[in-house]
């Protein structure tokens, strides 16, 4: 019986193993696809690698201590008056400042060339896309181009990419994983996020502050292409029927789950800024994105 | 007449929900009959529930976080379910309006009726008898605090069988927990049992900051409280620190739900920005409001069963006097992603991993406690060993959390619930669990069952890793917290690990209520006639089991540090009194019950807009608060003969018991 079984859970736990190692893939962010992405993984194991420093000892301490002196050993040394050591409390506050103190170094340096608004060094000049969060779904907006998708994001690889950041209802995060920082989109707010890809695919987005019952729902996928591909892409947008004007809006304002693809051909410059001018305006009525559009 | 109340707020339609009021209602009759059976309501009434005695109001405070626990994990084994079945399109079996409530009310349940009424039930019975006290500085107002508390968990609770729970988050944040999305009565139930029960909190820390300062044992000064003092201590002055934020940011989101004022709204000028940093300015330090009894708990436990004086007193006590004062201005770590410029995010990052520091000084202050010591493995030192490993690796976590640039990818994704489940159950649940294994011969007078005390914190331990290290690694994979449903085939196999792991709480909560069973069937064998069953070092093992309803019939003075066990040295500690005096103790009250009874009535009235009542109410609470301030009979003395006759009885049982 105690053979059969062994042998079965042996094959089990490496079968887990083995999907695990296999699936080293599915650890996104382990596996990032652009620049920021690179940094946040190795700051991830840098600042892991520096705590295990005291994690580890502390660890192997814990499970040392508890057998060596448990009370059936009498031949442990036991010293039940002894309670200060200035060399052991040196050591044990001046390790971890030291570690914190590289650590806290390194914080302030990546917080700064990880800001979410501070622009991408690059030879291609940055794609700009408007992102505003709907119950429950994602406008693009892409002023340049002229053209707006509920649901689909398209850019070149290679080309540092601002989204500018907002929502029409309530607060959301935007995130691709696979690419890196994540930013809230929250009403009459427009927070920016510089990320690039260097690598065509396909790369899952999602919101990642729960903003209701039908949040899990806002998904979409980035599709990172070559430069020409996103030319024809944006043609073929440009080809919808649909454009997004105010009354377009007002509908997709409405509640709705799981919204498919939507493409809108046309849009006006400024038709973002209307969106978080509702809002912030201490008067809300006359500054309605439904007029500004129009304007 | 009843306001937005009607029939159809009760929701015959789900089962799940039906089944369970069922059940309850089925439990609730069966306790009433018994008790009407064996004739036991006045004896309920007068011994316990208009009690000002602390140890049996800390005693109500945990067998309440106890069925909230258990109430809990029933949300929580649902998420779990819903997950694991839920997904490549799958819908599972929780629709959003329901899942939504779930994971609200398991972080509130949790948090504030779980966790707080655990964490003030041990202060109830261990604090005052640490310093050598016989109450606390206000017994009625800790009756009240108690009642109020209660409310709390009476709201939240009929708010499963009329109406709703918010489906917003544990922290209902704006503009989603307000009117324009939020319209249902959620929000508001979830506002009013936070307010009414949140009063009692404060009115807790106001009773132990006092209860602490000021009485004392005569020579127990500062330097020489026991730790568990101490956390409590800093953990009653975060209370009157952080709680009116609480209050405060709830009154300003109620107005904005019930007036109309836009406080945190969309438009005309709210700020939803402004309602997260005031959240968290509770909110973080609500987390060492937590977490610092429960190192308090560890210390005792450690000194205690390793038979050694505590490594490093004076760094642990200033660790914890400056853990108390960080953990003020480290909120903002909660949303480094909302769009703060650099420099404000890298100081309130750094400002977190200092924190680190002290922490990790405790840390090694319990490691070497042992070290040298003669370790004897009881349970709370398998749950103080289970913490020392878990707590480690969660606190790396959580500094890797502190790290801006890091947290830009983990936040809000399941790596974060894996860390604060890591740092919550590894220390707070632990701690509190380790605590109530050691105290609770001092509160009933028999030890718990030691073999299964053993299996649950293995149970809990194993079930705690199985089910939180898939969390940490479906965090590297993508997956953001409260999803309903997902399409990422490669997150479920982890996801039924973390099911399984979650079973393996589950029979490790099963396990402890059969402990308690056992426990209580076996008392007569497991008996502690000395008041000292551990060899204790602190003045609560100094009295009786349980201690007589005065505590101490005289107040002990103390000279070291570890005042019972100095005692015990120098040969004090068994030296009968000449003679006893009389004593000088607080009455029983029950205003703070009426006064609650009365609250729950308002903050029902409130949610569903029934304003009549709402008046009423308020005129009852003061009314009941008038006739309280007028009511002269509220103490009486113990004669002194009484004193000397369970005095000398006690004597009598230990001397027995020793020979």
């Amino acid at each position: 019986m105690i053979k059969k079984r062994y042998p079965r859970l042996f094959s089990l736990l490496s079968s887990l193993g083995v999907t695990l190692l296999l699936s080293g893939c599915d650890f996104v962010l382990l596996d990032p696809k652009g620049q920021i992405g690179v940094e946040e993984r190795s700051l991830i194991i840098t600042a892991i690698l520096l705590m295990l420093i005291v994690v580890v000892p502390v660890i192997i301490m814990t499970v040392v201590f508890a057998w060596r002196y448990r009370a059936s050993n009498t031949k442990a040394t036991y010293t039940p008056d002894w309670s200060h050591s200035n060399k052991i409390e040196a050591v044990v506050w001046t390790v971890p400042v030291l570690i914190i103190l590289v650590l806290g170094t390194i914080t302030w340096k990546t917080t700064h060339s990880l800001d979410p608004r501070r622009p991408i060094e690059s030879d291609h000049p940055p794609l700009t896309v408007q992102v505003v969060s709907l119950d429950w779904k994602w406008v693009f907006i892409y002023p340049e181009q002229g053209i707006a998708t509920v649901n689909e994001l398209a850019f070149p690889v290679n080309v540092p990419v601002r989204f500018e950041v907002t929502s029409g209802s309530v607060m959301n995060s935007f995130f691709i994983p696979q690419l890196g920082s994540q930013i809230y989109a929250m009403a009459g707010m427009k927070n920016t996020l510089h990320l690039i890809a260097d690598e065509p695919g396909v790369y899952h987005g999602l919101s990642a502050n729960y903003s209701g019952h039908g949040f899990s729902g806002m998904k979409f996928n980035a599709n990172v292409i070559s430069q020409e591909k996103f030319d024809e892409w944006v043609q073929q947008v440009k080809q919808s029927n649909a454009t997004l004007d105010a009354d377009k809006y007002a509908t997709l304002e409405k509640a709705s789950f799981n919204n498919p693809i939507e493409r809108f051909s046309n849009v006006t410059p400024d038709f973002y800024d209307g969106i978080v001018a509702k809002y912030t305006h201490s008067s809300g009525s006359h500054a309605h994105p439904h007029s500004e559009g129009k304007e | 007449m009843f306001g937005k109340l009607t029939l159809d707020a009760v929701p015959y339609h789900e089962p799940i929900i039906m089944i369970t009021l069922a059940i309850v209602s089925v439990l609730g009759l069966g306790i009433a009959v018994a008790l009407t059976r064996f004739n036991k309501w006045k004896w309920l009434w007068s011994e316990w529930l208009t009690s000002v005695d602390h140890k049996k109001i800390g005693i109500m405070y945990i067998l309440v976080a106890f069925i909230m626990l258990l109430r809990g994990f029933a949300d929580a084994i649902m998420m779990r379910g819903q997950l694991a079945v839920a997904s490549s399109g799958a819908e599972g079996f929780l629709p959003p309006h329901h899942y939504d409530q779930i994971f609200t009310a398991h972080g509130v349940i949790m948090i504030f009726f779980m966790a707080m009424p655990f964490m003030v039930g041990l202060m109830n019975i261990v604090v005052p008898l640490q310093i050598g006290a016989r109450d606390v500085a206000y017994p009625f107002l800790n009756s009240l605090s108690f009642w109020l508390f209660v409310v709390g968990v009476a709201l939240i609770n009929i708010s499963l069988g009329v109406g709703e729970f918010a489906q917003t988050g544990w922290l209902a944040y704006p503009p989603l927990s307000g009117i324009e999305y939020s319209p249902g009565v959620g929000v508001d139930y979830w506002i009013w049992s936070l307010q009414i029960s949140g009063l009692g909190t404060l009115l807790t820390g106001v009773n132990f900051f006092v209860t602490i300062m000021k009485m004392r044992a005569p020579g127990m000064t500062l330097m020489k409280m026991p730790v568990f003092t101490w956390t409590a201590l800093c953990t009653n002055i975060l209370i009157l620190a952080a709680f009116p934020v609480l209050t405060a940011t709830i009154a300003l989101l109620t107005l904005d739900r019930y007036l109309g004022t836009h406080f945190f709204t969309n438009e005309l000028g709210g700020n939803q920005m402004m309602y997260v940093n005031l959240i968290w300015i509770w909110g973080h330090p609500e987390v060492y409001i937590l977490i610092l009894p429960a190192f308090g708990i560890f210390s005792e436990v450690v000194a205690t069963f390793t038979k050694k004086k505590l490594f490093g007193y004076t760094s642990l006590v200033w660790a914890t006097a400056v853990i108390t004062i960080l953990s003020f201005i480290v909120w903002l770590h909660h949303f480094f992603t909302m769009g703060a410029g650099a420099n404000v995010n890298a100081f309130f990052g750094i400002a977190t991993m200092i924190i680190s520091i002290p922490t990790g000084v405790k840390i090694f202050n319990w490691l070497f406690t042992m070290y040298r010591g003669r370790i004897e493995f009881s349970t709370p030192i398998i749950w103080t060993v289970g913490f020392l490993i878990t707590f480690t690796i969660g606190g790396m976590t959580g500094v890797l959390l502190a790290v801006p640039g890091a947290d830009f990818v983990l936040h809000n994704s399941l790596f974060l619930i894996a860390h604060f489940h890591n740092v919550i159950i590894g220390g707070v649940v632990f701690g509190y669990l380790a605590g109530f294994v050691y105290w609770f011969p001092k509160a009933f007078g028999f030890k718990l069952n030691e073999k299964l005390g053993r299996i649950a914190a293995y149970l809990w331990i194993s079930g705690f890793f199985l089910a939180f290290i898939p969390l940490y690694m479906l965090g590297f994979m993508g997956m953001t917290r409260r999803l309903n449903n997902y399409d990422n085939p490669a997150w479920t196999p982890l996801l039924y690990v973390a099911l399984f792991g979650a079973f393996v709480i589950g029979a490790a909560i099963l396990v402890q209520l059969l402990q308690l069973y056992v426990s209580v069937r076996d008392r007569k064998q497991n008996l502690d006639l000395t008041g000292d069953p551990w060899g204790g070092r602190t003045l609560e093992w100094s009295t009786s089991s349980p201690p007589p309803f005065y505590n101490f019939a005289k107040v002990p003075v103390v000279k070291e540090l570890d005042a019972w066990w100095d005692m015990k040295q120098d040969g004090s500690a068994d030296k009968v009194p000449a003679k006893y005096e009389k004593i000088h103790m607080p009455r029983n009250a029950s205003e703070g019950v009426i006064i609650s009874a009365f609250s729950l009535v308002f903050g029902f009235a409130f949610i569903w807009h029934i304003w009549w009542l709402v008046i009423a109410s308020t005129i009852g609470m003061l009314l009941t608060v008038i006739a309280r301030s007028y009511n002269q009979d509220i103490d009486y003395y113990v004669p002194a003969e009484e004193v000397t006759a369970i005095e000398n009885k006690h004597i009598q049982v230990k001397q027995a018991s020793q020979a």
